[in-house]
Parts: structure tokens; C-alpha cells; sequence
């Protein structure tokens, strides 16, 4: 962002680099980008038994301006590829993009000419999420997943450069938040 | 200009006692959200999550690497190479073992048909489902992350056939119980062992 540049280096900036994650990743809004069955399994995931209003995600957004992830639910066509880069480039930085189901990872079953092989070839994907559709609780999951990575983001290249070399660990959700 | 319909003043406010009513009944009702990740709620038993790899109850492996479960798949998401058993160096009874057993999860679509296709009721299903990752090379599982894991009793392989002939193997005294334990496990942590209740798909043509 410019200022933590020049400053020297963890005197001052680790508990704001802790507070901007923590604010980025308490309300991620999503962008609405449902293309197939796995939509029904993310529209569950807002409704009130899955009740995605609990971190702060409730709000899928019509405008991608106002988004800061996008879940993409279902199989990418050809002819939706672009679609799918000009509504990403469209989201405002930082911005993160979730794979839902195994048609958006890899293409899944549909080994063709009509379909995308993994939205990865479109957008940069931050995580990938299996299932044919995944259940509401795996989208939750993907999604904790997803927290826990923005919250070890690093701002700024001189952070980037020390942090280069850890790997975030993903722990399923029901062993990190168990009771 | 048409005229606008005039609304009736009396049926405008039951309508607004009825409307807040049921608001405001709702109030007292129990919450029906699922609070997921702190409490977690099991699947139904015959849920398709993750694959398991059986193992025979001396810890030889049931796969005979006859790859009927990726000839089975819609998804082409199974990878199997079948390897030759030696006397010195046994992972299955009889002659053939899965050497290489993969299956990427990015293509699988939980069908359970590789669980139908399967002879020796080696591959079958856990309740496990929190497979979400940041990579697609993480989510190709091998062998060890399927493989069920070594009960009392058992012995890791290579080992020399502990229950007899081979056909000792396949009678109905010797068949262990699939794997057990709780519902929820740490198995979709890459490289750790699997737990989680094995169930049977497609019991219809026993």
C-alpha cells in the first residue's frame, strides 16, 4: 500500500497487517456467480439453516464493485469464460475466488470441448472445493479455509518476502472450531 | 389514466395484524440454523465421502489392482496400477496388488460406482467430507492417504499370507468388519491416516 515500504521492517505493521486481514476476511462478501447445481447447494448455504449471515457473507452481491469473492458454483463454459474474467476483473482489490464443486476445479465429469478444464485457466483460484455438489457444511468449510488463509496474508512485499516460505496448514473445520 | 383501485382501510389492517404477527411469533420459534463447524452433525450413515482402501484382518491389503474401479468411473478420476505379489514381498493374497493407487477428488463425483464395480469389497466409503484445499496436487490422493488404517491385530504389509491358502481369505468367517470410528475425522489432512466409518454401497447383488 505504500507507507509499510518504507517503514523498517515488524516494528509496527504486524498487528496491522493482523487488523486489515481481520477486516477483509469478518465480511466477504460474495459475488453472485452461480452456473449450475452447486448454486442450489450455495443458495442452501445462505438460508437460514446453513445460515452464512454467521460470518458475515450473507449479502451476495449483484454488482462485482461491491464483492470481494467469487464462488464459482457449477460448470464453466467456453462461452462464459469470458464473462467470468470481466466480472473478476471488475471486483476490487484484495479479491479471491473459490471453486465450488469438481466442474469449477477441473472440469470434473464433463471431459469436453465444451466446457472449461478448471476455472484456474480463467481467474486465479484460492481454493478448490470437491463434490458433486458439496454439501452446504463443505462450502462452509472451504470458506473457514479460505478465513484462515486471508488471515495469513502478508502486507506488502517485505512481509511477502519473510512469510514466503510458510505454508498455511488447512485443518477441517470441525477439528479447529470443535468444542 | 385508469383509476387506482382504492384499498379497503379495515382488511388493511388485519392485514398488517396478521402480517407482524406471524413476525413477531417467529421470535419464539427454536432456531433452526445448524451452527456447523462448533457442533457438528453426522451424515447419514450411507453418506459417499472420501474412499477408504479395506485391509484384510492380518493387514494385507484387499486391492488385487484389477482397476474395475477406474474402468467404473464416470469421472476417469481412479488411477491404478497393478503390481506382482512375490513370497518375499506380499502386499495382497494371491497373485496381483494395487502397487500405485490414485484418485484425484477434483474429477470424483462421489458416485460410489467404483464401490459397486469393486470385487473385493476392498474400496469403499467413509462419512468424510471437509476436502476443501488451496491445490490441485494435494487433493490427487495415493495409496497411503486411502489406505484404512492398522488395526490390533493387524500387521503392515509385506507379509506372508497369516490366515492360510488364499482361498481362506474370501470365506465368510475371515471377513473383518470395514473400518470404524468416528464420523468426523482428520483424514482430509494430507498424509494423515484415515478414520471414519467405512459403509457399503450398492449392496445389491450380494
Amino acid at each position: 500500500m505504500g507507507l509499510e515500504e518504507k517503514l523498517p521492517d515488524g516494528i509496527l505493521l504486524v498487528s496491522v497487517e493482523k487488523l486489515v486481514n481481520w477486516t477483509r476476511k469478518s465480511s466477504l462478501w460474495p459475488v453472485q456467480f452461480g452456473l449450475a447445481c452447486c448454486a442450489i447447494e450455495m443458495m442452501s448455504f445462505g438460508g437460514p439453516r446453513f445460515d452464512s449471515a454467521r460470518f458475515g457473507m450473507e449479502v451476495f452481491r449483484a454488482s462485482p464493485r461491491q464483492a470481494d469473492l467469487m464462488i464459482v458454483a457449477g460448470r464453466l463454459s467456453q462461452k462464459m469464460a469470458p464473462v467470468l474474467r470481466q466480472v473478476y476483473d471488475q471486483m476490487p482489490e484484495p479479491k479471491w475466488v473459490l471453486a465450488m464443486g469438481v466442474c469449477a476445479s477441473s472440469g470434473g465429469m464433463f471431459n469436453n470441448y465444451a466446457i472449461v478444464q478448471g476455472v484456474d485457466h480463467v481467474v486465479p483460484v484460492d481454493m478448490y472445493l470437491p463434490g458433486c455438489p458439496p454439501r452446504p457444511e463443505m462450502l462452509i468449510d472451504a470458506v473457514l479455509k479460505l478465513h484462515h488463509k486471508i488471515m495469513n496474508e502478508p502486507l506488502g512485499p517485505k512481509r511477502a518476502a519473510k512469510l514466503a516460505d510458510q505454508k498455511v496448514e488447512l485443518v477441517p473445520s470441525s477439528i479447529k472450531y470443535a468444542k | 389514466m385508469a383509476e387506482q383501485p382504492t384499498t379497503e382501510p379495515s382488511g388493511t389492517l388485519t392485514g398488517f395484524a396478521k402480517g407482524f404477527g406471524l413476525t413477531f411469533a417467529t421470535m419464539f420459534k427454536k432456531v433452526y440454523t445448524q451452527q456447523y463447524p462448533f457442533e457438528v452433525f453426522p451424515t447419514a450413515p450411507r453418506y459417499h465421502g472420501r474412499h477408504v482402501l479395506n485391509r484384510h484382518p492380518d493387514g494385507l491389503e484387499k486391492c488385487v489392482g484389477c482397476e474395475l474401479c477406474a474402468w467404473a468411473c464416470p469421472a476417469d478420476a481412479i488411477y491404478v496400477e497393478g503390481g506382482d505379489n512375490t513370497d518375499e514381498e506380499r502386499y495382497s493374497p494371491g497373485e496381483r496388488y494395487g502397487a500405485v493407487y490414485q484418485i484425484n477428488y477434483l474429477r470424483c463425483i462421489f458416485c460410489g460406482l467404483c464401490v459397486e464395480a469393486c470385487p473385493t469389497r476392498s474400496l469403499t466409503m467413509s462419512n468424510e467430507y471437509e476436502l476443501a484445499l488451496d491445490n490441485r496436487e494435494d487433493l490427487i490422493y495415493t495409496k497411503e492417504q486411502l489406505m484404512a488404517p492398522l488395526l490390533p491385530g493387524m500387521e503392515a504389509p509385506p507379509h506372508p499370507q497369516r490366515l492360510g491358502d488364499e482361498k481362506a481369505y474370501y470365506t465368510v468367517e475371515s471377513q473383518a468388519p470395514l473400518q470404524q470410528g468416528p464420523p468426523m475425522s482428520t483424514a482430509n489432512v494430507a498424509g494423515r491416516p484415515i478414520t471414519g466409518i467405512a459403509i457399503e454401497v450398492g449392496r445389491h447383488h450380494g
